[in-house]
């Protein structure tokens, strides 16, 4: 990994390859602090770092990491050919920092001393920390509503709709949608931000930031050797995700197949649902045990359902309880069940957020919501629905932002990302 | 906080590193805190003492049986019930906290929440210490649910009463009057709030905000009628005859309110969550000033909200004496600087506008908020016991 006369330079340097997942981050410190140079460089080759090629794009069914940062660009041209050129920019930008190399031929230090170095050079040390960026299309590239943008009649999925009002949303036009949206995971928030500050800074000129957003925790697993980790509200969220070992619940619920979609651009892309879901923390936080375990249908220590064994048991939405169902019918596990919803699943990929307080003291922190389904229409609005309509974790939640993009297929070497809307 | 955004890998260090040091979890131990464990099964129901001296009694319940169960313990006649749990589900923990006097009781699995129950004798003797033991916290107990119960059926009539004061003014587009009485009247509704929002059919015909509703629900109620009495904007005014249809609607379902009210049956519990919920509104809608978007009256509200919370918890304070004197100082001094903080904000007979409020004394108002909250979510379990 250690190329000298490659132009793009690598930033490894020592990383424990036990370190891969979020414990990276810690025990490399603690590694590095004790062991100095004692770790064999090659010992470490490619431990965290994801492919960004393949049939889809990558930090979807990726090992959900720790961090994200995200963001919704506009785009400020109306010429297609700027457009795609900063696409094959941002393609070979994401390749060289999925890689954990430095961003452009000079990289962070290596360039003009009379010029701006091409890497902004925050990751300069850092491992890949398995980072991802994935990039969707909102609706608002395709159309301004009136007429096709960048000559893309016809390319449209319809699928790609614009979101309803749901009750209760106090939705933010400055925190949501865009022409753009590019999604950066990694294990190390450094790794995330180093991602869309230097791909931000590629943009401009073509592309202009509308919204971004940080998340630090994961709040759903995607595999099964992972953990499954817990929101804000205290509850182990995400137990009954899809995961990336379930080809055919991937395939019926996740991946656009060939008979699915208007637009064969999209065939292996799928559809990304982003909200941000600010959490009523206070309240939450004196909502007596009862109240919480009712509101979500789950025992909060476990992450069993009400109606009794483990995490994984399923829950019993029939089994009687005192007073109705033991789970309580507007709990969120029973509202949102795909018994009740045709059998649909999403597969959740979201995250724990906090921007600091508001201006009364409280927490503005929530779940930055994000969940990938072949289909808003079938997969997200109608469980939206029964949930802002009548679950009972709506007391204690606030939907501040909305978006629906189009996440086009994975690329090969070569590639770039979306060419296959632009050339199809 | 830490241990949850911690990956695992990093736990597991974690836990190795910090082995010797201290051990949280100790505590979370049913058998270290003096509990007496109830094993309960589909067909037995062991208890592991007989006997316990007079006091707080904690019984932590675990349902080692296939079907939901609940535990009682009842009082020597069999009959009465001096504490339960119910909806305890396969495999799962609850505990029972009572405070129970010197005497004879019964311990009973209800295994499948049918028939009277798998029963064995429990006697409670005398307190350490010679410590006296209330005997009729039941009494007590009752003395707060029915005074509450008689609150919320005069609020409930009041509100009635007032509701077609306002419609009838609203209607006949007297907005001078309207606009009076809209922040008076709203003040019996916003008292007894959590008892109005149980009737989930009628809360949202009567008190919807426009954000609460999605495409095609209709905008009805309270907030409707506040829209076009302080029009925004670029807003169009109701003509007559829908100013009438909205205010026929509020008096139609506000009698259909006061009628289920007056039926209502209370439990401590319900008292204790309802005062907290109360405040909750205050932190989430009042505070935020998002409650009354056009006529900034939620000070009206903010109080009607504090009263309503204080009615039940002077209704349910007899039950602290003795057994949490210091929650029942902290609540009783809470609510009492709160009002003081409010009353600073008062106008003639009114408040001052909420727009009219500058952001250090929103922000002081949220801190008073949240200083009575903390301590009044603390009397639920309090009372129950």
């Amino acid at each position: 990994m250690a190329e000298k006369s490659s132009p793009v330079f690598s930033r490894r340097l020592l990383l424990s390859s036990a370190g891969a997942g979020g414990a990276g981050l810690a025990v490399g410190a603690l590694a590095h602090a004790a062991f100095g140079s004692q770790l064999e460089p090659a010992a470490k080759k490619v431990a965290d770092v994801v492919d960004c090629h393949g049939q889809h794009q990558a930090g979807i069914t990726t090992a959900a990491q720790d961090r994200m940062h995200i963001v919704g660009f506009d785009v400020v041209t109306e010429d297609r050919a700027k457009l795609v050129a900063m696409l094959k920019e941002w393609t070979a930008a994401i390749e060289a920092m999925t890689q954990g190399k430095e961003v452009g031929e000079g990289g962070a230090a290596s360039g003009s001393y009379d010029a701006p170095p091409t890497d902004t050079g925050e990751a300069v040390g850092l491992s890949a920390a398995n980072l991802t960026v994935t990039i969707g299309f909102g609706r608002s590239l395709f159309t301004d509503g009136k007429k096709s943008r960048f000559g893309l009649e016809g390319k449209l999925p319809e699928a790609l709709i614009e979101l309803p009002h749901f009750s209760g949303d106090m939705v933010e036009e400055e925190r949501s949608h865009g022409d753009i949206v590019v999604q950066a995971c990694a294990n190390d928030p450094q790794v995330a931000v180093h991602a869309i500050r230097n791909l931000s800074r590629i943009g401009f000129g073509t592309v202009r930031v509308r919204w971004s957003q940080i998340g630090f925790g994961r709040t759903s697993k995607t595999t099964s050797d992972q953990q499954t980790p817990r929101n804000l509200f205290g509850f182990k969220d995400g137990t009954a995700n899809i995961l990336a070992d379930d080809a055919e619940a991937l395939d019926k619920h996740v991946w656009v197949g060939e008979g699915a979609t208007d637009q064969p651009w999209m065939v292996g892309g799928t559809y990304m649902v982003a909200r941000r879901i600010r959490m009523q923390i206070e309240v939450w936080d004196r909502a007596a045990l009862r109240e919480q375990e009712n509101v979500v249908g789950r025992i909060k220590s476990t992450g069993a359902p009400l109606s009794g064994g483990e995490e994984f048991t399923a829950p019993d939405l029939a089994m009687a309880g005192s007073n109705g169902p033991i789970i309580p019918a507007d709990s969120h596990v029973a509202m949102l069940h795909p018994s009740k919803h045709n059998g649909v699943q999403m597969l959740r990929r979201g995250f724990n957020y906090t921007d600091g307080s508001d201006g009364l003291g409280r927490l503005d922190a929530g779940l930055f919501f994000i969940a990938f389904v072949v289909d808003a229409r079938t997969h997200f609005v109608p469980l939206q629905k029964a949930m802002s309509a009548n679950d009972a974790m709506n007391e204690y939640l606030r939907h501040t932002s909305s978006g629906l993009y189009a996440v086009p297929p994975g690329i090969t070497q070569g590639q770039y990302l979306g060419q296959q809307l632009f050339e199809s | 906080m830490k241990k949850l955004l911690a990956p695992a890998a990093l736990l597991a260090i974690g836990a190795l590193s910090l082995t010797g040091c201290t051990d949280n979890t100790a505590s979370a131990d049913a058998a270290g805190d003096g509990a007496i464990t109830v094993n309960a099964s589909d067909d037995a129901c062991t208890v592991s003492t007989n006997t316990a001296p007079g006091g707080t009694l904690k019984f932590n319940v675990k349902n080692e049986g296939s079907k939901v169960t609940e535990f009682y313990l009842l009082a020597e006649d069999g009959l009465r019930i001096v504490g339960e749990v119910e909806n305890i589900g396969p495999g799962v923990s609850r505990d029972l906290v009572v405070i129970a006097p010197e005497g004879k009781y019964f311990a009973a699995c209800k295994p499948g929440m049918v028939g009277d129950g798998i029963r064995s004798e429990f006697t409670v003797t005398a307190a350490k210490d010679g410590a006296a033991v209330s005997a009729d916290r039941a009494a007590l107990q009752k003395t707060a649910v029915d005074q509450y119960a008689a609150y919320v059926k005069d609020q409930s009539e009041q509100l009635l009463r007032g509701t077609k004061e306002f419609a009838a003014a609203f209607a006949a587009g007297d907005e001078a009057k309207a606009k009076k009485l809209y922040p008076e009247v709203r003040m019996h509704w916003e008292r007894i709030e959590p008892v109005a929002e149980s009737f989930g059919d009628l809360d949202p015909i009567l008190d919807a905000r426009e954000a609460d509703l999605e495409k095609g629900d209709e905008f009805t109620g309270w907030h409707r009628a506040e829209k076009d009495l302080w029009a925004p904007e670029g807003y169009k005014k109701m003509s007559q005859k829908e100013r009438q249809e909205i205010a026929d609607g509020m008096v139609e379902n506000t009698e259909e309110l006061n009628t289920r009210a007056q039926k209502l049956e209370f439990t401590p519990d319900k008292l204790a969550n309802g005062a907290k919920e109360l405040l909750d509104e205050v932190a989430t809608g009042k505070v935020t000033g998002e409650e009354e978007t056009f006529s900034h009256t939620d000070l009206w509200d903010f109080q009607a909200n504090l009263e309503g919370a204080k009615i039940a918890y002077e209704d349910l304070a007899p039950l602290l004496d003795g057994t949490e004197d210091e929650l029942n100082k902290q609540l009783k001094e809470n609510f009492a600087s709160l009002q003081k903080q409010l009353d600073a904000y008062r106008v003639g007979e009114g408040f001052k506008f909420y727009n009219e409020l500058s952001k250090d004394e929103v922000q002081e108002l949220a801190a008073g908020v949240d200083a009575l909250s903390e301590p009044l979510s603390r009397l639920t379990a309090a009372v129950v016991k």
